[in-house]
């Protein structure tokens, strides 16, 4: 009994320290934000590997939702005869909802993972201590730029999903289903708020862009420098990203859109 | 050297295709391009006893013509009616005194709009003026309540 409360304890103490040494890394990494002005050069690389190599399943994946979203809200809407409603309820769940959630998925799958196992490997190479030893720190050189890159990429990756995902579902409504081109764009454009809606989707993305790159650098940053500790890392950045962007959705869908 | 420049078009691309995508979000999906907040209005006061599914920002519109929109519902607590604020687009400032609003539906199941009649009156209403003839809205629940009253009292 006593053994059990000591292993509860314990792995309590364990968490609230991972916690800390998280929260401390995530401010030394704000306090070297300055840092990264006259090293421009260091985010634009750091852009193109996390931006841009995402860019793909991005699109590919937008395109896709978008798709099924109109497949799959016809079938519903046909009933009541309300198909016209279709780009408003493409376009609402994309920008609200399915945008910033599934690409920051997409996001910490892709790019989340390959941050830990590269800061993971680089810890377990030792890159990380022979920079200390030139006195150069390796939370500005190396991950001030991850994050910011991150940090930027997100919402523009996530705008671009909803993009896309809004004219495959115009693909498939107009051209494929036969709805009305006027009408699906005239009543998205009536019904989608500038302020309520989109403002806020950029909202939702910035924040998961944030806590996932976060959550991807502070794993590979403290992973256990082996070729086990660097693999449990990356499995812990999905996972861990995954339950914090669902989390977060709801939290924040609460307080934009519900009204408790 | 070379490698770098490639490495920043790719990054010019791929910022130039989000702030695209986010401008095709603004102008393309949302109302922003309809947006007649910037438009300069006046407005007008109607009396409701009845307002039904009435929201703010529902639009005013006349003869099927959006010119405006409700900008505020009050209550008044001395005659028990609702006071719907109209904000009207400034250019649509010629209006007969005897103008009347109604509160209709759109479609059967559509949200609901205030529908403007213009009358024949030669004075014109002004900014705050108040539109007096008026005509609630239509709540079905009291439509049906009233049929099935006037079939029971029918068939006796």
């Amino acid at each position: 009994m006593i053994e059990r409360l000591q292993q509860l304890g314990r792995s309590g103490l364990l968490f609230f320290e991972r916690l800390g040494r998280g929260v401390l890394f995530l401010l030394q990494v704000l306090a070297g934000a300055w840092e990264l002005v006259p090293r421009l050069a260091l985010l634009i690389r750091q852009i193109y590997a996390i931006g841009v190599l995402s860019l793909l399943i991005i699109l590919i994946s937008g395109l896709f939702v978008g798709m099924v979203l109109g497949l799959q809200g016809y079938n519903t809407l046909v009933d009541f005869g309300a198909e016209e409603s279709l780009g408003v309820m493409v376009a609402l769940s994309l920008v609200r909802e399915l945008g910033p959630v599934v690409s920051a998925l997409l996001f910490a799958g892709r790019a989340g993972s390959a941050l830990t196992a590269e800061i993971g490997i680089m810890k377990a190479t030792e890159q990380l201590s022979s920079m200390e030893m030139m006195a150069v720190d390796p939370v500005r050189r190396v991950i001030v730029p991850r994050f910011f890159a991150g940090l930027l990429s997100m919402p523009l990756l996530a705008a671009i999903f909803s993009a896309v995902g809004v004219y495959g579902g115009y693909f498939v409504a107009v051209g494929l289903l036969g709805v009305d081109d006027g009408s699906f764009w005239s009543q998205m454009q009536a019904k989608v708020d500038i302020y309520d809606d989109i403002r806020n989707g950029i909202i939702k993305s910035f924040v998961f862009g944030f806590v996932v790159t976060w959550i991807a650098l502070f794993e590979g940053y403290d992973a256990l420098p082996t070729s086990e500790g660097v693999s449990r890392a990356t499995t812990r950045t999905v996972v861990h990203s995954a339950f914090a962007v669902l989390g977060l959705d709801f939290v924040l869908t609460a307080l934009m859109f519900g009204d408790i | 050297m070379d490698q770098s420049r490639t490495l920043e078009i790719w990054v010019g691309v791929f910022i130039a295709l989000g702030l695209a995508a986010l401008v095709v979000l603004a102008m393309q999906v949302s109302n922003l391009a309809s947006y007649t907040r910037e438009e300069s209005v006046y407005h007008l006061t109607a009396r409701f006893d009845n307002i039904g599914g009435l929201k703010v920002r529902s639009p005013v519109s006349v003869g099927g013509v959006r010119v405006g929109r409700v900008d505020g519902i009050d209550f008044d607590m001395n005659t028990f009616e609702a006071v719907v604020s109209l904000a009207i687009a400034s250019r649509y400032n010629k209006f007969p005194a005897d103008t009347s609003a109604q509160i209709f539906t759109a479609g059967l199941l559509g949200e609901q709009y205030v529908a403007l009649e213009p009358g024949g009156d030669t004075e014109v209403l002004k900014d705050g003026g108040e539109i007096h003839l008026t005509q609630s809205a239509l709540v079905l629940e009291q439509i049906i309540g009233q049929f099935l009253y006037n079939k029971a009292d029918g068939s006796k």
